[in-house]
């Protein structure tokens, strides 16, 4: 049977028309952003540059397209329709009349669904990864900076060993089938998902040490919500079942970050050693606060320039790391939509076809562009103040 | 200086050996043994003689026995038959000791390969010419444009110039070599037809027609990166004194940013090139499975996949040898270079 086309400029449009949901977030979002400016911070100081405005513009753009995806994609981005295989962009699927925008992939898959439904795995995935490696790093990098002496030593030479490690390297060690059988990836995530927790203990107990109505309310919420999310994602024991992480997943998640927060260390604890220095640290000093008060809350929050841009540009790393994985079929399950898997199986076949190919690379590169854009933009507003 | 670099290479010393042991350890992890017996006989071997295998082989000895004798502190031993007290060689195609010596990293033997039935020696170190011969041509390519990018869009903060190039650089950062090899080879192969999608055959030898596509998918990563630090240096430099002075003294815009500017705004860029290489690691295992080319990368990926014990070994003691090295020289260099920084 012949496969009936729509026109290329058909297509251009169909998509656009299919992105509806996201439009309408994006103009509502960007419009109230951009309007309430000057009362938005540094949020607000982004819209002030072509390129802050390009960075969250594209950064939100697939936020929407995550949040969306199942409205977005006319397919499952799992499910096979024979006598779509290989088809080229704008094929008409007969039996719902509905289109495959880019084509069909080698196991007839429709490419534009599974562009769509990757986004949702890599937004997931790559902020979440990034938020742990954060909590690992500050407060590793905290009391390296801060104390400096052995522990210092002892803490820079492990993140060290970790950075002398080539990434790929490291994902062929630690992302193999084999390794679930073995209980390493639990420990690594027992020992990774434990730091956010004592992270907010801390943070709590050192301000409100003499506030008990607040801190043990504070401390309640931590322990609770930490421990719930702590079965969940270790032990896959959540008591109400909303917490669940797929073991493949977890394997990556902390493989991801394992390789990051070494870096996240470093940076924190070089500018723990910077601002020690400081005026405001002394006098905290002199009025008697416990060495963990000064690193939280005044060595901290006068960071958080920085961290926050490497934050940004770190999502952009995570999500390479993420494609990187995907394209040596590392962790993932074979027929994932994510952007890596769909990148390897698509480049073997660039001789024959290269549709299936172009939709997930422009994804994944615009994506961490648009991250880097924010990045750059935002480092040039701090360096304003 | 000379106790710096001593105390450099100690620590040095001392991260290779730790990170081998997490390697031996990883790859000696249950499964990945399983894996390798499985691999290594034939199909549909049934679980007592998977078992049989490993302990023949030695690999059911003592963990920190192992690897002591990779290490070459310990003696390795052949195989010996229990029944006749013969020995036999562990494995035959790589001249293996038939009766205990020290035969570890520390000799110079670097051990068996499993998969490619050769010492380890023997394919590991054609494979590093490849990749070098294709690292040099990436920094030949990355260092000059990079350097130019950065420079004249440093050269005058803000300009259009400078707008456009640290977005070029910016798309280059966010490009990874996956993502242009695939457009790469989509444009110039593909579509253009100019250049060839897969380099298998530069191992013959290479032509401007085989290897360019590696080459820049390659270098393409490094270049923004190399380039933003170059600008943000060069912007540092043209706001000193000593460059007002120059200008104001009559020198020609073009003579200042020559004669002036560079020298002391090439400074930081050094440092960033040399610590490129971890990711240019990276990049050329990608690169090389994209691309087919036999080198480091595609051994490395080949290792892992079959956990071939020994050449992952292998692999990984030159890879954190090559990331640690040029991080001392990033930091010896940088001291030689900036005379106001001192190395104690």
């Amino acid at each position: 049977m012949q496969t009936e086309y729509i026109s290329a400029f058909d297509v251009v449009l169909g998509v656009l028309w299919r992105f509806w949901p996201v439009w309408v977030a994006l103009i509502l979002v960007m419009g109230a952003s951009f309007s309430y400016r000057r009362k938005l911070g540094l949020y607000g100081q982004l819209f002030d540059s072509g390129v802050g405005i390009a960075g969250v513009f594209i950064c939100l753009f697939w936020l929407f397209t995550a949040i969306f995806a199942s409205t977005i994609s006319p397919f499952d981005p799992l499910a096979q329709v024979s006598v779509m295989k290989d088809t080229l962009p704008g094929a008409i699927e007969p039996a719902s009349k509905l289109v495959y925008y880019f084509g069909g992939d080698k196991l007839a898959r429709d490419v534009f669904s599974r562009m769509v439904y990757g986004s949702q795995i890599v937004l997931i995935i790559a902020p979440a990864a990034t938020g742990f490696a954060l909590m690992v790093g500050i407060t590793l990098g905290l009391p390296a900076g801060y104390y400096g002496g052995k522990i210092d030593t002892l803490l820079s030479f492990l993140a060290n060993l970790v950075l002398a490690f080539p990434v790929i390297l490291l994902f062929y060690l630690l992302v193999t089938p084999g390794i679930m059988d073995t209980p390493i990836p639990y420990a690594m995530a027992g020992l990774f998902f434990l730091f956010p927790i004592i992270f907010f203990c801390v943070l709590f107990w050192t301000r409100y040490k003499n506030r008990p109505d607040r801190l043990y309310i504070l401390l309640g919420i931590t322990l609770v919500v930490g421990g719930w999310i702590y079965a969940g994602l270790v032990f896959d024991k959540d008591p109400l079942k909303i917490v669940h992480i797929d073991p493949n997943q977890l394997n990556i998640f902390v493989a991801v970050v394992f390789a990051s927060s070494p870096g996240v260390f470093r940076i924190v604890r070089g500018l723990t050693m910077d601002i020690k220095t400081r005026d405001y640290v002394a006098a905290a000093q002199t009025r008697g606060e416990s060495p963990w008060y000064i690193m939280l809350w005044e060595i901290l929050p006068n960071a958080r320039g920085p961290l926050i841009v490497d934050a940004c540009l770190r999502i952009g790393y995570t999500t390479i790391l993420l494609g990187t994985l995907g394209y040596f079929g590392l962790g993932l399950a074979p027929e994932s939509p994510d952007w890596g898997t769909a990148i390897k199986d698509a480049s073997r076949l660039l001789r024959s076809f290269i549709h299936p190919a172009l939709p997930p690379t422009i994804a994944l590169m615009s994506f961490v562009l648009g991250l880097n854009l924010l990045a750059d933009s935002l480092r040039e507003q701090s360096m304003k103040d | 200086m000379f106790s710096f670099i001593a105390r450099r290479i100690g620590t040095i010393l001392l991260t290779m050996l730790c990170l081998t042991l997490v390697v031996f350890f990883l790859v000696n992890l249950e499964p990945n043994l399983k894996k390798l017996a499985i691999s290594q006989t034939e199909m549909h071997t049934p679980a007592d003689q998977l078992e049989s295998w490993l302990v023949n082989h030695g690999y059911r000895q003592n963990f920190f026995l192992r690897y002591g004798q990779w290490l070459g502190v310990l003696p390795k031993h052949p195989i010996t038959d229990p029944a006749t007290g013969k020995t036999t060689q562990r494995f035959s195609f790589c001249n293996d000791p038939t009766e205990p010596q020290f035969s570890g990293v520390l000799q110079g033997d670097f051990g068996c390969s499993t998969k490619f039935k050769t010492t380890v020696a023997a394919k590991l170190f054609p494979a590093l010419g490849a990749t070098g011969l294709l690292m040099f041509w990436v920094l030949a390519v990355m260092v000059p444009i990079s350097l130019l990018i950065g420079i004249l869009a440093g050269m005058r903060e803000g300009s259009r110039t400078d707008r456009v190039l640290s977005v070029a650089s910016i798309a280059s950062t966010a490009t990874p070599e996956y993502v242009s090899g695939v457009i790469f080879t989509v444009i110039f192969a593909s579509w253009l037809g100019w250049l060839n999608g897969s380099a298998a055959s530069a191992s013959q030898g290479i032509t401007f027609y085989n290897f360019t596509l590696p080459v820049i998918t390659l270098a393409i990563y490094g270049i923004g990166y190399i380039a933003r630090m170059t600008r943000a240096s060069m912007v540092e430099v043209m706001t000193q004194q000593y460059i007002r002075t120059a200008r104001l003294k009559g020198l020609s815009f073009s003579s200042v940013v020559i004669k002036h500017a560079l020298r002391n705004a090439l400074i930081a860029p050094f440092t960033v090139i040399m610590l490129q290489f971890p990711w240019l690691l990276t990049g050329v295992v990608i690169v090389e499975v994209m691309f087919r080319y036999q080198g480091f990368g595609y051994t490395l990926v080949e290792a892992a996949g079959n956990n071939d014990i020994d050449l992952l070994l292998g692999c990984s003691l030159v890879s954190v040898f090559i990331v640690l090295i040029t991080q001392l020289i990033s930091d010896v260099g940088y001291a030689f270079l900036n005379p106001r920084i001192r190395v104690q």
